[in-house]
């Protein structure tokens, strides 16, 4: 057993910091809310790799894993860099690659890690909380290829995508499409969130031709893999989050006085810093689970590890974000204050790819919950 | 990073697994399968077992009788015992008392002390705590005054754990009543049958006889028995605490406590339908797992780190303050479970079914895992100065 970072991670984790800090400090996430993407950061991601990190070298990838992801986003997450890479990366580009055909890989992979596209997943669907499935979309075989019909809401990263990858169903059972931009039946409307990032409402009744249905795997397998590997990777974003309204937190302790004295002086806020400290550890700790097995082929195995993770950072986070607010007082609400883009950050990954209940809900209903052999 | 064990520490897990379900004595069994309160005389034969294996004391120096296991080993050795349910062994010499005297005593104390603790021949407490002085524990009144070759000691310790049971006492005792605080203190060996001691037990809230209050009126006890230099006690208290922990976390016995849940949530309907069905019992049973999860992962941080001979990192911080915490969460929802079964205390076999039997006694007596080694309060207070650094009051 060994926790450390290799030298390869240790030399990513370098080069990442020191590029959020030269390229998107937080004063650039601040800047960047509800506002435009940058393209040519994105494209100089490409060039550094890191667009290409978690795919294997057969689809032109870096051949990376999870952990490698995690300490990128772990990074990004510090000073909320708003590029869409969990939505269109992890979520997006790990159904593309565990779908699509070789060709297909060519055609939209090849772009996606370079950077010259961004990809989103369409396939949240309104009465639907988090399903691995789509529901009510549905695509029906007409001459040539496909009629698309449905909405999608909520698409992480559709404000900024060139292409979409849309869920449907096709005779009953799970299908996906790859939908460019731009195709005639295809709106796509542009919707603010409460961390800036923003997202896309889609809404389609298109043709699509044949080869833009992905052939090449399941498409219900690469849906729960792209979800479990996007639930993962939002652990490993809220680490860098929860770390960075910790440093920002303890920093105003140490400042801030009143009575005369630094109010981290007082027992009661320094109790209630150890205990935010605490839960940032019990974040980090299982992190290194759900990186580790966020690709493993066992679903019973992957979902152990991605809802434990989601679900401690959705305690866990929360209480950190929350507690941070709290420990600034009345500068703490100020829209000026940056320990608002932590906290709102927080609670969109915490709903992101699945929520508490949601997860809790899951790991129960494996079926290891109630096997009382193990263990014994 | 690499989550797994090697094959190795794999097998040896398997070794320490057969070894256990071959060597245990079936009352014992019995026992760790309801998770009942082990007596002294039930933990010292299960001492005097693993001794004849070799395992008593993992954590110790070959020089001084320890198996020479890797720092995974020994981890994977307790893990195995708590798993399987073991009687927890007295700590006081084993994980106490012995690394102290390894640290800070002469060959001489070494030779009479060291043996005795490995074979279980003699048995240890702690005279730490006094009525007036807990987590001030500086502010001690316990005197030794000295009077040629001896001291003499006179005052009262509390929460002497076992005391009744114990052989040695080792004592924080104030040597110089001018000095300030800390620096008056030495670190006193007592053997528990010299005329003036006596150990008067209590009851826990558990219902077990745990604890003791232990008197001392003008016990003379050899000079030779400082462990460290007069006045130098302080110093060896210090290193005693600080000695490695990894696995103060319980996630073993936390472990077992949520397979226990789980059979109680089974076995228990309502209106015919078992609680494990329920989705209000289950999302209270999942995620109390997920958070023993997020704090095995720390522990294997922790565990991962004393392989690599790293220092411990703020991971192993968290592990007393959760790990305690967790455990008192467990039996606080086996509790919830039983519903009006938790009403039953110390009936005869039949009343509650025999799964359920320690679990109320369990629930109060745990309630000390937040106070004792240093109540969680106080942890709280060295983590905000050491590892945040915030200002002192």
């Amino acid at each position: 057993m060994n926790f450390e970072l290799s030298e390869e991670q240790q030399l990513l984790q370098q080069n990442a910091r020191a590029f959020v800090k030269q390229r998107s400090p937080l004063s650039r996430a601040r800047k960047l809310r509800d506002g435009a993407l940058d393209r040519a950061l994105w494209r100089e991601m490409g060039d550094l790799g890191w667009l290409s990190l978690p795919f294997a070298e057969d689809v032109g990838g870096f051949g990376g894993n999870f952990v490698d992801v995690a300490v990128l986003l772990e990074v990004f997450g510090s000073t909320l860099v708003p590029e869409p890479y969990l939505a269109s990366i992890v979520l997006a580009g790990t159904v593309l690659a565990r779908a699509g055909t070789p060709d297909q890989h060519q055609r939209w992979l090849s772009a996606m890690m370079e950077g010259r596209t961004i990809v989103a997943l369409a396939h949240d669907e309104p009465g639907h909380r988090f399903s691995p499935r789509p529901h009510s979309a549905v695509a029906v075989a007409v001459a040539d290829g496909y009629r698309l019909r449905g909405r999608k809401e909520f698409v992480l990263g559709g404000q900024h995508a060139d292409v979409f990858v849309i869920s449907a169903l096709v005779g009953g059972e799970p299908a996906l499409f790859v939908v460019p931009c731009g195709t005639e039946g295809l709106t796509v409307r542009s919707i603010r969130t409460i961390d800036g990032q923003g997202a896309a409402m889609l809404e389609f009744d298109s043709h699509v031709p044949s080869d833009q249905r992905l052939t090449g795997g399941d498409p219900g397998d690469a849906l729960d893999r792209g979800l479990d590997a996007a639930a993962a990777m939002t652990v490993a974003e809220g680490l860098g989050v929860c770390r960075s309204a910790l440093e920002l937190t303890l920093s105003h302790l140490k400042t801030r006085e009143q009575f005369g004295v630094p109010i981290g002086s007082f027992q009661a806020l320094q109790h209630r810093a150890v205990e935010m400290f605490v839960e940032v550890e019990l974040v980090r700790s299982i992190l290194a689970l759900a990186a580790a097995r966020a690709d493993h082929d066992n679903p019973d195995v992957r979902h152990h590890a991605t809802s434990s993770a989601k679900v401690q950072l959705a305690m866990s986070g929360r209480f950190v974000a929350q507690q941070a607010v709290q420990l600034h007082g009345g500068i703490g609400i100020t829209d000026e204050h940056d320990i608002g883009l932590y906290f709102k950050r927080m609670h969109a990954l915490t709903l992101a790819f699945g929520d508490e209940e949601h997860h809790v809900r899951r790991f129960g209903a494996r079926p290891a919950f109630t096997d009382l052999r193990a263990n014994s | 990073m690499d989550l797994s064990f090697s094959a190795e520490d794999n097998a040896f897990r398997h070794e320490v697994r057969a070894w256990i379900r071959e060597s245990m004595p079936t009352d014992i069994a019995a026992k760790a399968e309801i998770d009942a309160h082990f007596d002294m005389a039930d933990v010292m034969r299960w001492h005097k077992i693993l001794f004849a294996r070799g395992w008593v004391a993992p954590h110790w120096p070959k020089r001084f009788g320890g198996p020479g296991l890797t720092a995974t080993q020994r981890f994977v050795l307790t893990e195995e015992l708590e798993l399987a349910g073991a009687p927890a062994l007295s700590p006081f010499g084993l994980s106490m008392v012995g690394p102290a005297i390894m640290q800070f005593g002469t060959p001489e104390q070494q030779e009479r002390f060291l043996p005795p603790i490995l074979r279980g021949d003699e048995v240890w407490c702690q005279g730490y705590s006094e009525p007036g002085s807990g987590s001030d524990l500086a502010s001690l009144r316990t005197t030794a005054r000295i009077d040629g070759d001896d001291l003499i000691v006179d005052g009262q310790k509390t929460w002497t754990t076992y005391a009744q049971y114990a052989d040695w006492i080792f004592c924080l005792v104030r040597t110089n009543p001018g000095a300030k605080k800390q620096a008056g203190i030495s670190f006193l060996l007592v053997d528990m049958k010299t005329p003036g001691v006596e150990a008067r037990p209590m009851l826990t809230i558990g219902n077990t006889p745990a604890f003791c209050d232990t008197f001392f009126a003008n016990v003379r006890v050899p000079r030779a028995n400082l462990i460290g230099p007069l006045d130098g006690g302080w110093t060896v208290a210090k290193a005693l605490l600080g000695h490695e922990r990894t696995l103060i976390a319980a996630v073993g016995p936390s472990q077992r406590m949520i397979r226990r849940i789980k059979r109680i949530a089974t076995d228990t309907t309502d209106g015919g339908q078992a609680l494990i069905d329920d989705p209000a019992w289950r999302s209270r049973i999942a995620r109390l797992e997920v958070k023993l999860q997020a704090l095995q992962m720390a522990n294997y941080r922790a565990l991962a780190g004393a392989a690599l001979g790293h220092a411990p990192g703020p991971e192993s911080s968290i592990l007393k303050l959760r790990g305690s915490e967790i455990y008192q969460q467990t039996f606080e929802l086996a509790f919830d479970l039983m519903g009006s079964h938790a009403l039953a205390w110390f009936n005869e076999p039949g009343v509650i079914p025999e799964l359920e039997q320690w679990v109320a006694s369990g629930y109060c007596y745990n309630r000390a895992t937040t106070i004792y080694g240093g109540s969680n309060e106080i942890q709280k207070n060295i983590i905000a100065k050491m590892l945040l650094g915030l200002p002192g009051a």
